[in-house]
């Protein structure tokens, strides 16, 4: 049973992605309803708040922050196994937010996304190092747009070239796992924006492949960690 | 007392709904284009968690210093052609991060705008995050006296990205900022080795947006490896790969927005 929580305010994408775009949220006497892709798979953004794909939410930090509130206060969930945040990227309101207000429950971790190029390394270094200051676990880092394949000729070309050592070095460095790399492939925004799911469409895609070893992976550490939660209890 | 922006002649902002599509190459690019057709720029980087413009120009170990007037930017070469002030030259060690709440982003934002001596520009490139908040809100509140010329949007081709940015447009419209146009970023990929052209971002989303919004389409930019390797190397592709893929349309780019300020004069 999974959640999918978008605390990007500005730039909402997740309704899109998953084929939810035009659905509204509906008010009831146990809170707000997410919206559901899946009997199994539910959504909350504020897309969903939004009547027009248009409409900008020009709002400083406070009102951000005031909403994400509302987001994990007045939400009827239900019970779920996994809730996943999507936030955008930065150090600032939404993060600090997100996780002071998940302070009283558990957050099992992080999951940071780069791509190879040190102009993006640069930028994760800094998100690491507030993970730590936040005393965030890092579950691992993701190596996004890790490498092309030409579709005609069948060689690989880095498009955005790790200069420093890609994601591979930085995590030896920083002592973080490397969660795997995630080669392009125009399909997945292909199917992003239809808001089809890229694993059922593409299912012998190389980025399937990394993407479900990914995500095994997510799950083994929330195993062994809730293993362990079990054990001091 | 003269402002620190009264020999400033045109003000730019690069805006984008998204993260990672590319504003900080658009914006160096532009200043190098810039500064090939001899003109002197500046570039206000904004981007207070993930200021990206001291590294593109190789001047991220450098300090910032204080005069009179206030903070001197960094130069990127003798030429003094191309100056820079980002908050990565106000870090103590270049992975710290920068974990402030609104206000003391604003804060420092209203002192970017105001204390920076930078003398007489042509232009003054204002990179900014991604989205419409704070930093946003205070960018345009701060220099709005100083009537800037505009904003270029930078989107890549698909749906998601556009999305995302049909909502900064929305922003400028809402804030009075003029839209001077929208880019259309790794747009295409052509293949270094059999040159086969592949829309890894999908294609085409950009120009549509522009046309839908009644704005100015300013052109397509190739994904180009050459163009990633000379950022990561802080290099000047304008100079060493004008037969590089990404090229013709960055110079397109700046050619619209020299035509346009020569319009203006005129």
């Amino acid at each position: 049973q999974v959640a999918l929580l978008d605390i990007d305010i500005c730039g909402p994408s997740i309704p899109k992605m998953m084929g939810l775009e035009g659905e509204q949220v509906h008010q009831s006497g146990s809170g707000w309803s997410p919206v559901y892709v899946e009997e199994n798979l539910c959504v909350m953004s504020v897309g969903f708040l939004l009547s027009s794909p248009d409409d900008a939410v020009i709002w400083r930090g406070p009102k951000k922050n005031g909403l994400i509130k509302q987001f994990l206060r007045d939400v009827d969930w239900g019970e779920i196994d996994y809730l996943i945040v999507d936030t955008p990227p930065g150090t600032s309101d939404e993060h600090l937010s997100i996780v002071q207000y998940l302070g009283a429950t558990h957050i099992d971790g992080a999951v940071i996304i780069t791509t190879p190029q040190e102009v993006s390394l640069q930028d994760v270094r800094k998100e690491i190092n507030f993970c730590h200051k936040v005393k965030l676990p890092i579950i691992g880092v993701v190596e996004n747009m890790s490498g092309f394949i030409c579709p005609k000729c069948k060689n690989e070309s880095q498009i955005f070239p790790p200069t420093t050592g890609g994601a591979e070095k930085m995590c030896q460095n920083l002592n973080v796992s490397l969660l795997g790399k995630v080669p392009l492939d125009p399909q997945i925004g292909k199917s992003c924006d239809k808001g089809r799911s890229f694993l059922s469409e593409a299912p012998e895609s190389p980025a399937t492949l990394s993407y479900r070893n990914i995500i095994q992976r997510i799950q083994e550490y929330c195993d062994q960690h809730h293993f362990h939660e079990e054990k001091i209890i | 007392e003269r402002s620190n922006l009264a020999g400033v002649r045109h003000i730019l902002l690069v805006l984008s709904g998204k993260g990672g599509g590319g504003k900080s190459t658009i914006s160096t690019e532009l200043a190098l284009s810039l500064r090939h057709s001899g003109k002197k720029v500046g570039i206000l980087d904004v981007d207070l968690c993930g200021p990206s413009i001291p590294r593109m120009f190789r001047v991220q170990d450098n300090d910032v210093h204080q005069c009179d007037s206030g903070w001197v930017p960094v130069f990127v070469d003798q030429d003094k052609s191309i100056s820079l002030m980002s908050i990565g030259f106000l870090l103590e060690k270049p992975d710290d991060a920068v974990v402030w709440r609104g206000p003391k982003k604003n804060a420092l934002i209203k002192q970017f705008v105001a204390d920076v001596a930078w003398g007489d520009l042509d232009f003054l490139i204002v990179d900014t995050p991604p989205g419409t908040s704070d930093e946003h809100i205070s960018t345009v509140e701060a220099l709005r006296p100083y009537k800037p010329l505009g904003a270029i949007l930078v989107t890549t081709p698909q749906a998601v990205s556009v999305g995302d940015v049909r909502r900064e447009l929305t922003f400028c419209k809402k804030t009075g900022l003029r839209v001077l146009g929208i880019v259309e970023n790794m747009s295409g990929f052509v293949c270094p080795h059999c040159s086969e052209c592949t829309n890894i971002f999908s294609k085409g989303g950009g120009e549509e947006l522009a046309k839908h919004a009644g704005v100015p389409f300013l052109g397509c930019v190739p994904l180009d490896p050459q163009l990633s390797q000379s950022l990561e190397e802080g290099r000047d592709f304008i100079q060493e790969f004008p037969k590089s893929s990404a090229f013709p349309a960055l110079a397109h780019i700046t050619q619209q927005i020299l035509d346009g300020t020569a319009q203006q004069s005129s």
